[in-house]
């Protein structure tokens, strides 16, 4: 007999739970509780977490079946499977890292270097995102909400963000 | 003639030239958003919430409402003309929609889910008005406990209704609960989660979380998967029903506004459920049940009818009560607060300009809505051809100004982007993330009434269920999750919602 996972959407996202859960009503305990009639700060938080924890336990004991071991030629074919999968996983994480890395970018270079230029990197580091990469029409979309950008907020709205480079 | 009065008073103000202004770059943007699948009136509204902190409240509230149910029109052009749902409540409309361009008769399909909207939009419009007095004199009504049964209740409602796995959503919905309590406490005036920064003494500010999570997060999302989206659009035609379209299509028209206009009040219902319901109670009734998915013109005209019906009617908890039902109204709830109105029953006799201004010019904005999407269809037809590539780089610039702007704070953009891959991780996982928004909202707000309602009864928690109204509200709660993990209804429930 072994346990095996069936579901690992919902073992990651009980345990997800569980952390949120935990964390929440650790941190909500060392604030004052007080009695039922008078809740202090942490008495709300501290009930969400546990409550939050609970969930997340049924959600992760859900994903979990016991099961008696199959043959193993069939487990190693199964391992390799999840060895590629793994792989796949790993390149579809292009997305997350492309757009993540461009909004960091805009977020980092506003501030001082002036919009036209975060807005630049925010659209080249996120076009590539995208499997279809085009770089002579990312130039010209970058260039584009630059102006419009700059047009708009700064000038139009009244963003207090420098345009250029101080 | 109360109602009329007060519905005279609302076209006063909302017909007034600022206000129709609004209302017609709301529904516009709402189309544009409607026909673009991957953008929705989530994180456009979220987007446009910094925009209106020049504009009068009225005309704020007017505007992001017109995005709300503009999105329905929107929504349908592309389920009809590309076999895509351009929102998720047009998702039935593809079905029949889209077979009807098949057949040559786009323009028909097109022009009866408009002409039911508009019908719809006109009745939904009634309904609020007329549902808004009784309902917030009974509101008035309610104490602490009843309004934190209430907001129980709503969340829970919300949960089941919604789709996916209940128990991940109500655990969705106690995290947002949770990001709730981040900020200083009014009671004790202590600061809460706030790990010792400044910029989260006020709390999260929900234009973070909600463009994150609906703006950045989604389109991540959308990247992984469906990159080419091949657009091949069906021919328009006349977009004039034959009087033989008509015949059939009325009864469905008039079922679709009744259906759309009850289950939009429900918390958690709105545009979405109203469709799906509408759609199947159609078939159910057909005579010849069979034509539905070959281009059944009812299998249009119900569902666009409910859609927009409920899109509307989903306003009444709002307004009366002051109880978001959907996620998009949890950010009307913030809309009104940055203006400094404080939502509730009261907002009606101390703001009637404006409470009854909103409730009209859902009807202007229908007018509108029908004149931009009959003549114009066109129009919005050429839009589906940018493709996504272009597009998102441009909704992302628009979220990185929106999120600094809201308090011109770079810690604002880091935190929106944590909270964008918090959220695609959430939807690789399988969780709903509406419900968690939701609870973001409601969580201060039912802190504080269950506070309240405790130390009015000296601490004893019975006061919940001793109060015949909150104990009702409570009841409803539980039957409604006891049903709902009933095996049986289960697997209808996962019917209904497989075709999503």
């Amino acid at each position: 007999m072994k346990i095996r996972i069936l579901n690992r959407q919902d073992a990651l996202a009980g345990g997800l739970f569980v952390l949120f859960g935990l964390a929440g009503a650790h941190i909500a305990s060392s604030y004052p509780i007080g009695t039922t009639m008078r809740m202090g700060a942490g008495y709300f938080p501290l009930v969400l977490g546990g409550i939050l924890v609970l969930l997340g336990l049924v959600v992760g004991l859900r994903s979990l079946r016991l099961q008696v071991a199959a043959n193993e030629a069939h487990e190693v074919a199964e391992a390799l499977g999840r060895g590629a999968a793994g792989l796949r996983r790993l390149a579809g994480l292009r997305p997350a890292l492309f757009v993540g890395a461009g909004v960091l970018a805009f977020a980092l270079l506003a501030p001082h270097q002036g919009l036209v230029l975060a807005t630049v990197a925010l659209t080249l580091l996120s076009g590539y995102a995208h499997q279809e990469v085009r770089i002579r029409e990312l130039l010209g979309l970058s260039a584009a909400l630059a102006f419009f950008g700059s047009a708009v907020f700064a000038y139009g709205l009244g963003l207090p963000l420098p345009v250029l480079p101080a | 003639m109360e109602l009329l009065s007060h519905l005279a008073l609302g076209f006063d103000a909302a017909l007034s030239w600022n206000n129709v202004f609004y209302c017609f770059v709301g529904v516009t943007l709402g189309t544009l958003v409607g026909v673009l699948p991957g953008l929705g009136p989530v994180a456009t509204i979220a987007m446009l919430l910094p925009v209106t902190y020049g504009l009068t409240p009225a005309a704020a509230l007017i505007m992001l409402a017109g995005i709300y149910y503009g999105a329905q029109y929107g929504g349908s052009t592309t389920a009809i003309l590309v076999n895509l749902p351009g929102e998720s409540s047009s998702v039935v409309t593809c079905i029949d929609g889209h077979a009807m361009a098949k057949k040559g008769r786009a323009g028909a399909a097109l022009g009866i889910a408009a002409i039911g909207s508009f019908f719809a939009g006109t009745v939904a419009t009634l309904v609020v008005a007329a549902a808004a007095t009784p309902l917030a004199a009974f509101a008035l009504k309610f104490g602490p406990a009843e309004y934190f049964s209430l907001m129980v209740l709503g969340l829970v409602a919300a949960v089941v209704l919604a789709q996916g796995d209940i128990v991940k959503a109500i655990a969705m919905t106690l995290l947002g609960l949770l990001l709730g309590m981040v900020g200083t406490d009014v009671n004790s005036g202590e600061e809460r989660f706030t790990f010792g920064l400044p910029q989260l003494a006020d709390g999260i500010d929900f234009v973070v979380i909600s463009m994150g999570i609906f703006g950045i997060g989604e389109i991540i999302a959308n990247l992984e998967h469906d990159q080419k989206r091949d657009v091949t659009v069906a021919k328009v035609g006349s977009v004039l029903p034959t009087r033989d379209d008509y015949r059939q299509a009325w009864k469905p028209v008039l079922r679709g506004s009744g259906l759309g206009a009850v289950l939009g009040v429900l918390p958690g219902g709105g545009a979405m459920l109203s469709s799906f319901a509408a759609y199947m109670i159609e078939k159910r009734l057909a005579k010849d049940s069979s034509r539905f998915g070959k281009g059944a013109i009812e299998g249009v005209a119900a569902p666009e009818s409910a859609n927009n019906a409920g899109a509307q009617t989903s306003f009444i908890p709002l307004l009366v009560m002051g109880l978001p039902s959907n996620a998009v109204m949890a950010l009307m709830i913030g809309a009104m607060m940055i203006h400094g109105i404080v939502p509730g029953p009261q907002v009606m006799t101390e703001r009637p300009e404006l409470f009854w201004g909103v409730i009209a010019s859902m009807w202007v904005g229908n007018l509108l809505l029908l004149l931009l999407n009959l003549p114009l269809v066109g129009m919005w037809v050429k839009l589906l051809s940018v493709p996504y590539r272009i597009l998102y780089p441009a909704i992302l610039l628009f979220c990185c100004i929106g999120a600094f702007s809201v308090n011109n704070s770079l810690f604002d953009l880091l935190l929106t982007v944590a909270f964008g891959l918090l959220g695609y991780l959430f939807i690789k996982l399988r969780c709903e993330p509406a419900p968690l928004l939701l609870g973001f909202v409601l969580g201060p707000m039912m802190e504080e009434n269950l506070r309240r309602a405790m130390l009015l009864s000296r601490g004893d928690a019975s006061v919940f269920f001793t109060r015949p109204l909150s104990l009702t509200l409570l009841l409803i709660a539980l039957a409604l999750i006891v049903v709902m993990t009933l095996p049986r209804l289960r697997a209808t429930r996962e019917v209904a919602f497989a075709e999503d």
